[in-house]
């Protein structure tokens, strides 16, 4: 009510057109259509993990509450300006870094791979808040800069890129260093990078391939040849890929039906609720279903690039960008290892996938977009 | 702005829209690519995923189905199903077998022998197949295994039904037994025929009878998840049960005729001639047919089939045997069909004659002779002469017509597997299978049950019934009625009349029966011993046929003592009773037993008592071993009218 009467101060009247339900929800830094794309998202999700866990209500509350956090935690990101964010940048990148290094002192184990960080009353990856570190830290170095970027620019975005990626890696977590490069990337690419550049450093990675492979350990190297011929180890590394593949392709075009999922219900399937959960939802809901979530996907990214188009300054249109963008490769990587395409990396498929501190940074980052969205009219006043 | 660099935001703003399209038109690329290949598993490779999801959820499990029961002509049991603990093991879920194995034999007791099949079977099944490792658990053993069975993975029990033969030796080589499928049976039945079963017939009516008694196997197909734990049944297919089985024999005679041949070594059958029912067939030494349902281990094995007393050979179906005398009553229908002798027509007996032109000489059994012998004098004195007089006038090729029409020389095509057909020569068979011409001298031979003819004791109990009958006859059977196992509806086996053997004059058939008569009960007849005391009338004739040929030189008959046992002659009986409405017909060889009409003949007369009386009158005593027989022979000779033939 009292954001209703601001809003309506601000427009100057009631001579204006009445206010819908999407500029009440702006008045508030929230984006109707991104909140109403992701919700669908999470709550398709949760239907899933109910089938895929086992008809287990805990585990969906336990999903929802995530998702209620994260749906806060974006809400009150939106609240502050994008200013904000750029000024933060550097000192998030800073402390995030400090972060890295300390879990690579004190971290936990776990799966062979030092990740995790306990600080007493949360446990979380350093790793994961630099996939959104990334990009706003790019995105402000490269904001008061000639744009496309100069070499010495480029120089400096390099450095900041190359520091974190190698902490991640070494941990190691080929996944989301990855996906760390992937948001610096696309900070870059919409900054404008030349072609020359961008093919040089595709043809560089090409060219380094084998040396990164030998550098690979040996179950991420196992992973990969799997990818390659998953029916060759059968019941060992190729495990994963060979019943995701039945699950989906037994789906068929119209699905199982929803709880009728054999390969997840009878254990074939192994991470059924989590990374793969994909395969359960391709299995019971059948293409026609996949379809209309890929599409639903890629209507978030292109609302993504939309308020990036629409936003007003370099940092702004870089940081949305970029968001936009890596959110796509997450749905990208994740569906492209469960359908055989991809290694198996553990990348959840965003929203969807049950658990992970990924839901809450997810969120975090459409709560910047948000505030990009709606702090731009108040700006334009 | 800074950094002394100038941005131009226009220019900014109008290369990152380009970018922008670029993105999109990236991100429309790779989910086309996601498409393409959701498209190739969901739509066109649909159905193949669709085969190998079910194929992991889908276990079909086959239901085995209960052998049918043997039972003999009165419903007592010969073969029946016993509830049986069977520890397998599954060699796909096994990490160190000889680890499991170890482990194993401290909870149940596991031989050498067992562990060894044991390995032998893991060779030849399939990794996921359980492969039994021990059967018949015995209840300590069992809870011994319960309560470390987390301890032993890949090993399981199951419970299932073994066979089980209530008379045990006795009915071996009837009943048969039943042992592990092998790869050849496996492979030669049709296919899904043993779904689920692990034993099969081997021998006697368990295998003549397989296909009848096996039942057909059922099916459930039931979801199982990635464990392999059931979790629910999808589909039952019902299988049906095994018929069960009434033989004809009856038990009691079965064992009479096992306890009269005692510790001798031979074979006794009889027959219902009015049916060709087969009542008692024994065959000694038998052995315990338990034995080989486990899968009988190598040493033991080898102990049975190298024993030189033969347990496992069925003697009175494979056994081969020189009828010796007991052919002489075919021998007189034969004459008498034949029109070259008439009943009153005469030889004089002087203990020995020879052929026009050969010095050799053919003896009688009697030395001192027989004197003046007619038809019936000849058959119950089983005067030799008599026979070679009549096998010189009836020649080997009318000897072989007739005889062949008795029975002889072809198999009798009982029920039960293994039968032999013996032989009677023909000069055919001789220029075939030996390269010679037929020499006079050998038709002498023939006409006394020698030389190269064959019976088997089932021949010759069925040459008796065919006599006893008058030329009628049915195919001997074994299997009597067959039932259903669930609405226990019984199915007589239908008897198979045999073409009637027609004589020119059929009063032959009763001159030659009044003949038998009087070899068991007029004064001078082979069998007099038995048929003094007996109740009823019995027509018989007995026989001694010579394993060693004699040597010329030979003037007196050698006794038994002095003979190593392997050459002592085979004492053979064959009889019906009542002579005038024949109900049974037996044959008995006790081999290397001396003389029929002194051991044969008690036999055949108990088997008789016990079937038309329902208890043994006969009592001699037990029957001598062979041994101790012949009690007149103290002085080397054979004389006693009563013993010889």
């Amino acid at each position: 009510m009292i954001a209703e009467v601001i809003y309506r101060a601000r427009r100057g009247g009631p001579d204006k057109p009445e206010p819908g339900m999407a500029d009440l929800l702006e008045s508030w830094h929230i984006d109707m259509w991104l909140l109403l794309l992701l919700a669908t998202v999470a709550g398709a999700g949760m239907f899933v993990i109910y089938s895929a866990s086992g008809h287990s209500i805990p585990a969906v509350v336990n999903q929802a509450e995530r998702f209620l956090l994260g749906l806060f935690v974006m809400a009150v990101v939106a609240q502050a300006p994008p200013e904000f964010y750029r000024m933060m940048a550097p000192w998030l990148y800073g402390l995030t870094l400090l972060l890295l290094l300390l879990v690579e002192v004190i971290g936990d184990h776990a799966m062979g791979a030092q990740r995790w960080l306990d600080l007493g009353f949360i446990r979380f990856q350093p790793s994961e808040l630099m996939k959104l570190a990334m990009p706003m830290t790019l995105a402000a170095f490269l904001h008061h800069r000639r744009l496309p970027p100069r070499p010495l620019t480029l120089l400096g975005a390099l450095v900041i890129l190359g520091v974190p990626t190698v902490l991640i890696m070494i941990q190691p977590d080929l996944g989301t260093s990855m996906l760390v490069i992937a948001a610096g990337g696309f900070t870059l690419f919409f900054a404008g990078l030349q072609w020359r550049w961008i093919l040089g450093a595709l043809a560089a990675v090409g060219a380094a391939a084998p040396i990164l492979w030998e550098r690979l350990h040996d179950y991420q190297r196992k992973r990969i040849l799997t990818l390659l011929d998953p029916e060759s180890d059968p019941l060992g590394a190729g495990y994963h890929i060979t019943q995701s593949k039945i699950a989906i392709g037994s789906g068929g075009l119209f699905g199982k039906g929803w709880l009728e999922g054999t390969q997840a219900k009878l254990d074939f399937l192994p991470e059924a609720h989590t990374d793969f959960i994909f395969a359960v939802f391709a299995e019971e809901l059948g293409m026609i279903s996949v379809m209309v979530l890929l599409a639903i996907y890629l209507c978030i990214v292109g609302r993504c690039l939309w308020i990036a188009v629409r936003a007003q300054d370099s940092f702004q249109r870089l940081l949305a960008g970029a968001l936009g963008m890596t959110f796509f490769i997450y749905v990208f990587i994740n569906i492209g290892m469960v359908i055989g395409l991809l290694p198996v990396v553990g990348v959840p498929l965003p929203l969807f996938s049950f658990g992970g501190t990924s839901m809450v940074s997810l969120l975090a980052g459409f709560g910047m977009l948000m505030s990009i969205h709606t702090h731009r009219k108040l700006l334009a006043n | 702005m800074a950094l002394g660099s100038i941005k131009n935001l226009h220019r900014e703003r109008e290369a990152f829209l380009a970018r922008a399209l670029f993105g999109t038109f990236f991100c429309l690329v790779l989910t086309g690519i996601l498409i393409a290949r959701l498209f190739d598993l969901q739509v066109l490779q649909s159905e193949y995923f669709q085969t190998r999801a079910n194929d992991n959820r889908m276990r079909v499990m086959p239901v085995a189905p209960v052998r049918g029961l043997i039972y003999d002509r009165h419903g007592a049991l010969l073969a029946q199903n016993k509830p049986a603990f069977m520890l397998e093991v599954v060699p796909e879920q096994v990490e160190n077998m000889d680890a499991l194995l170890g482990q194993l034999s401290k909870v149940v007791q596991l031989t050498d022998q067992d562990i060894s099949r044991f390995k032998d079977r893991v060779r030849k099944t399939p990794r996921y197949r359980p492969v039994p490792l021990r059967n018949n658990l015995t209840m300590e053993e069992l809870a011994r295994y319960e309560l470390d069975r987390y301890a032993f993975r890949g090993a399981d029990v199951s419970a299932g039904l073994t066979r089980n033969y209530p008379l045990g030796a006795s009915g071996a080589h009837i009943v048969g037994y039943v042992g592990g499928i092998s790869e050849k049976e496996l492979s030669e039945a049709p296919e899904n025929t043993y779904e689920g079963l692990s034993l099969v017939g081997k021998t006697g009516v368990e295998k003549s009878h397989e296909d009848t008694l096996r039942g057909k196997s059922g099916a459930k197909v039931i979801e199982a998840n990635a464990y392999g734990r059931p979790l629910r049944e999808l589909d039952y297919r019902r299988g049906y049960p095994g018929r069960n089985l009434y033989l004809s024999i009856d038990s009691k005679v079965q064992l009479v005729a096992e306890q009269a041949l005692g510790e001798l070594d031979g074979a006794v059958v009889a027959i219902d001639p009015r049916s060709g029912e087969v009542l008692a067939l024994v065959s000694k030494p038998g052995f315990d047919p338990h034995l080989f349902i486990e899968g009988i281990d190598a040493k033991t094995y080898k102990a049975l089939s190298g024993d030189p007393k033969r347990p496992l050979f069925n003697r009175a179906l494979q056994g081969t045997y020189p009828p010796g005398s007991t052919v002489k009553p075919a021998m007189a229908i034969a004459g008498l069909e034949y029109g070259v002798v008439t009943p009153e027509d005469g030889v004089y007996c002087r203990g020995e004659m020879t052929l026009p032109g050969s010095s050799r000489k053919y003896r009688c059994h009697k030395r001192s002779g027989h004197g003046f012998q007619d038809m019936v004098g000849g058959v119950m004195r089983s005067c030799d002469i008599y026979f070679y007089e009549l096998a010189i006038k009836l020649g080997i090729d009318r000897m072989h017509d007739s005889m062949t029409r008795l029975g002889l020389g072809h198999k009798t095509e009982v029920d039960l597997p293994l039968e032999n057909a013996g032989l009677f020569p023909s000069r055919e068979w001789k220029l075939r299978r030996r390269k010679e011409q037929w020499y006079p001298g050998e038709t002498l031979s023939i006409g006394i049950g020698q030389g190269y003819t064959l019976t088997t004791p089932l021949q010759l109990a069925q040459m008796t019934a065919r006599i006893a009958m008058r030329g009628k006859g049915f195919k001997p059977h074994v299997v009597y009625a067959t039932q259903d196992a669930i609405t226990r509806e019984v199915t007589r086996v239908p008897t198979e009349p045999l073409e009637p053997i027609e004589l020119k004059d059929n009063h032959n058939w009763q001159r030659v029966i009044d003949a038998m008569v009087d070899v068991a009960h007029a004064p001078g007849g082979t069998a007099t011993r038995i048929g003094r005391d007996s109740p009823y009338r019995i027509a018989a004739k007995t026989g001694t046929a010579q394993v060693a040929a004699m040597r010329q030189d030979e003037k007196k008959a050698r006794s038994l003592e002095s003979t190593p046992l392997h050459l002592r002659d085979h004492a053979l009986f064959v009889a019906f009773a009542p002579a005038e409405d024949p109900k049974i017909a037996v044959a008995v060889i006790a081999e290397h037993a001396g003389h029929g009409g002194a051991v044969a003949a008690p036999i055949g007369r108990q088997v008789m008592d016990m079937y038309l009386l329902g208890e043994v009158r006969y009592n001699p005593g037990a029957p001598a071993p062979a041994a101790s027989v012949a009690p007149v022979a103290a002085d080397g000779h054979v004389h006693s009218e009563d013993l010889e033939d």
